[in-house]
């Protein structure tokens, strides 16, 4: 699916490491570990090295999208704000941790810098849609609209 | 050349240095972390900063060159403070469990807290939690005591180039792993413990053995016996603080026996043992057609890097069993037998200078009949551990004479520890293979040293054989490329996966003296020229073996027992 791109691109060459991951995530939304491989493989760089790259730039997204998005607000309004709380609390109903996606793919979780919607701090999104002023009280609300489960929680990812 | 002031000093210093040689010139220290001698400067550490006259920041002098008339202070108050700073910050974000740190007294952390008088705890916050990575059999990562200094980054990708770990994520969430923070065990690292050796810290390490064999030794029903590679008696030493390349031999019969080691035989008799078996495969492949040029298979840290990248070469890899391996094999058979024990009741234990032993005992190809050829593996540095727990005074030991008949050995086996060595050892013996006659010259001088790449041509019986030496699997890439598409003009390839071969292994003592490799090899060599035998085909010991047990190198029952396989674990 994604074998055109390195048709655009000189082999071997470490200079295009970025722009061939990004056309990678326009393709899947997300970095898949064997197209890490090959673009690893493609321009010549250890598979460690182009990992590091994509995990140093918030950009690229090493596991898929799920359906919603919700985002938390970490940004100093809504800090002040206590947002801390409220991801928290979105941690614990959804059972994953910010930047993971729930094991149906239904739900990914995370946090973004300020918004631009400081009046209305406290605010996450889902999807698209901005919730202001939120508590810790109403999500369990908010959440089910779209039909969440408590699940249980993952366990911290780590190698044993 | 260009004159300059360091702390009112005048000191001269040749254009292009940098402040930290021209300080360390003038008998100047001036404390690094990142830096790393030969390697461009990355600046990441900022420990080594100076103060310059009319700079307003504070310089890196690791990554700074001087100029004519530079005025450098390296110890102001300022600098001070901003080292105290640095190491403070590290401290706080490190585990204090240094107490029972396997690096307790040999860690660079350690040193600066104590140089730069740090007693309190001044910056406490969130320190970094990461899970210890033991999944490898040889080495273990302890992210949470990185100090984010790269040196292990840039040995494995510039040094040894398998690019096996890297920087991952960034800021405070920044750490050093494999790709997707994956085990070790499943990267394609190849587990040198080059990375450990540069280490200043303990956040890499090797896979303690300590106390499997220990409670070997306490069990009354089993015979343990010891083995020692060559490139551990010249390096040991050092860990008493005897002078570079002391040969310690003798005292380490002694220090094993007392540690209770039933027999303590030499793994230099299977190196010899090794050649015999080698030399005829080579022999064969060339005078039988067979995929040339063959590759050394003593090196398990070049087996794993050739069957992770290129398995469809593994053809050229000699079928040999490591030296150790092969030593293994004979005590569970023949020896076993030759003093009626059952080879159940038998543990080997092997003393290396290297991290990848441990993973390649681990393998199951390496067993006959379900029992693995060697038990367990030690480093060098374990074993001193061992020496000090069990109260050996070391540096008082007289010394004693290795067991027989597996303690016999050559000169040619001694210089298996050195990058170059075991290709000098086969050459001795191929040559009496090829010509029933004797080398007149047993030194090559061409493939001896630190190069990256060593070549010797020689003319046997009018055929012209071209031999390589790969110092370092840095080297090997190229190497492999011509045999890939069939340029390339070698009969037979030594690899070593260390830079130096064996005598500057992962498992030896860690210290950052420059002249440890060449002051070990030296030792090696010396040993050689002080044998009676120097070629492996006038080791009696084998003679007798193969007399008693195999027939001739190459036979069946050798191919059994001291020959092996390969498999690709690409991805
Ligand atoms: S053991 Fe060798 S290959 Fe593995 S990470 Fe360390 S230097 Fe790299
Ligand atoms: S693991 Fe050791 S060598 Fe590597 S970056 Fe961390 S402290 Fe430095
Ligand atoms: S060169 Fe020697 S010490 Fe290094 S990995 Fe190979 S066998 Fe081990
Ligand atoms: S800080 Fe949250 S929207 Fe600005
Ligand atoms: S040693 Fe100079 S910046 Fe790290």
């Amino acid at each position: 699916m994604h074998k055109h791109i390195f048709k655009k691109y000189p082999a071997k060459d470490k200079s295009n490491l970025i722009a061939l991951l990004q056309a990678v995530q326009e393709i899947y939304g997300y970095l898949p570990e064997g197209a890490l491989q090959e673009v690893s493989d493609f321009v010549g760089l250890p598979l460690s090295r182009v990992y590091g790259v994509a995990t140093f730039y918030n950009q690229f997204r090493l596991t898929p999208l799920g359906e919603i998005v919700i985002r938390v607000c970490r940004g100093t309004a809504c800090h002040v704000c206590n947002s801390a709380n409220i991801l928290f609390t979105l941690e614990t109903n959804l059972g994953i941790t910010a930047g993971q996606t729930t094991r149906d793919k239904r739900f990914t979780l995370e946090t973004v810098a300020c918004i631009g919607a400081c009046s209305i701090a406290p605010v996450i999104t889902i999807n698209d849609e901005y919730h202001g002023k939120v508590t810790v009280k109403e999500i369990p609300n908010i959440l089910k609209k779209y039909n969440v489960q408590k699940q249980n929680p993952e366990k911290k990812a780590g190698v044993k | 050349m260009v004159e300059l002031t360091i702390n009112k000093i005048k000191v001269n210093a040749e254009e292009g240095m940098t402040i930290l040689d021209a300080a360390k010139s003038a008998g100047i220290a001036v404390p690094t972390l990142c830096h790393m001698k030969n390697l461009f400067p990355t600046g990441a550490c900022r420990i080594c900063s100076v103060e310059v006259e009319g700079q307003r920041g504070l310089i890196p002098s690791c990554a700074y060159p001087v100029y004519e008339g530079m005025v450098v202070d390296t110890n102001s108050p300022r600098v001070r403070k901003a080292r105290k700073t640095i190491v403070e910050l590290l401290i706080e974000n490190h585990p204090q469990d240094c107490l029972i740190c396997v690096r307790n007294k040999n860690c660079e952390l350690q040193d600066m807290s104590a140089h730069y008088g740090v007693r309190e705890h001044r910056y406490a916050g969130e320190s970094k939690d990461h899970a210890i990575d033991i999944s490898s059999p040889s080495m273990e990562r302890d992210p949470a005591k990185c100090i984010l200094c790269g040196r292990c980054v840039r040995v494995c990708n510039e040094i040894q180039q398998v690019g096996a770990i890297d920087f991952t994520k960034r800021g405070f969430q920044s750490i050093v792993t494999t790709p997707y923070n994956k085990g070790l065990n499943i990267s394609d690292c190849i587990l040198c413990g080059q990375c450990i050796l540069v280490c200043p810290t303990a956040a890499l390490r090797e896979k303690g053995q300590l106390k499997e064999v220990a409670s070997a030794l306490n069990n009354k029903n089993k015979f343990v016996i010891a083995q020692i590679a060559p490139a551990v008696r010249a390096s040991l030493g050092e860990e008493y603080n005897m002078p570079l390349g002391t040969d310690v031999t003798g005292q380490l019969v002694t220090g094993l026996k007392r540690l209770g080691f039933k027999r303590v035989f030499d793994t230099n008799f299977a190196a010899d043992l090794t050649i015999m078996e080698e030399a005829t495969e080579l022999v064969n492949r060339v005078t039988n057609n067979k995929p040339l040029p063959m590759f050394t298979s003593c090196c398990p840290g070049w087996v794993k890097y050739i069957e992770h990248r290129k398995p469809e070469l593994l053809q050229h890899v000699s079928t040999c069993k490591s030296p150790h391996e092969m030593e293994g094999a004979i005590l569970k058979t023949y020896y076993a037998k030759k003093i009626g024990i059952d080879p159940k009741d038998i543990v080997v234990v092997s003393i290396m200078p290297c991290t990848v032993k441990k993973f390649e005992s681990s393998r199951p190809e390496l067993s006959e009949e379900y029992m693995p050829d060697v038990d367990a593996v030690l480093t060098t540095r374990e074993l001193v551990r061992f020496f000090n727990m069990a109260g050996v005074d070391f540096v008082d030991l007289p010394g004693s004479e290795f067991d027989n008949p597996l303690g016999e050995s050559t000169g040619a086996a001694i210089i298996f520890g050195t990058s170059g060595g075991v290709m000098e050892a086969a050459i001795r013996t191929a040559y009496n293979m090829l010509t029933g006659k004797e080398l007149e010259k047993l030194e090559f001088e061409e493939i001896r040293g630190l190069e990256g790449i060593k070549e010797l041509s020689l003319t046997i019986n009018g055929l012209k054989l071209n031999f390589a030496v790969v110092n370092g699997i840095g080297n090997v890439a190229k190497v492999l490329e011509e045999v890939e598409n069939g340029t390339s003009k070698y009969h037979f390839v030594e690899v070593m996966a260390c830079p130096g071969g064996c005598i500057n292994g992962g498992g030896q003592p860690i210290h950052q003296k420059h002249e440890k490799v060449i002051k070990r090899i030296k030792a090696l060599y010396e040993i050689d020229t002080k044998m009676i035998h120097r070629k492996s085909h006038e080791n009696e010991a084998v003679k007798t073996l193969y007399k008693e047990f195999f027939g001739e190198p190459n036979s069946e029952k050798a191919h059994e027992i001291l020959h092996t396989h390969y498999k690709s674990r690409k991805k």
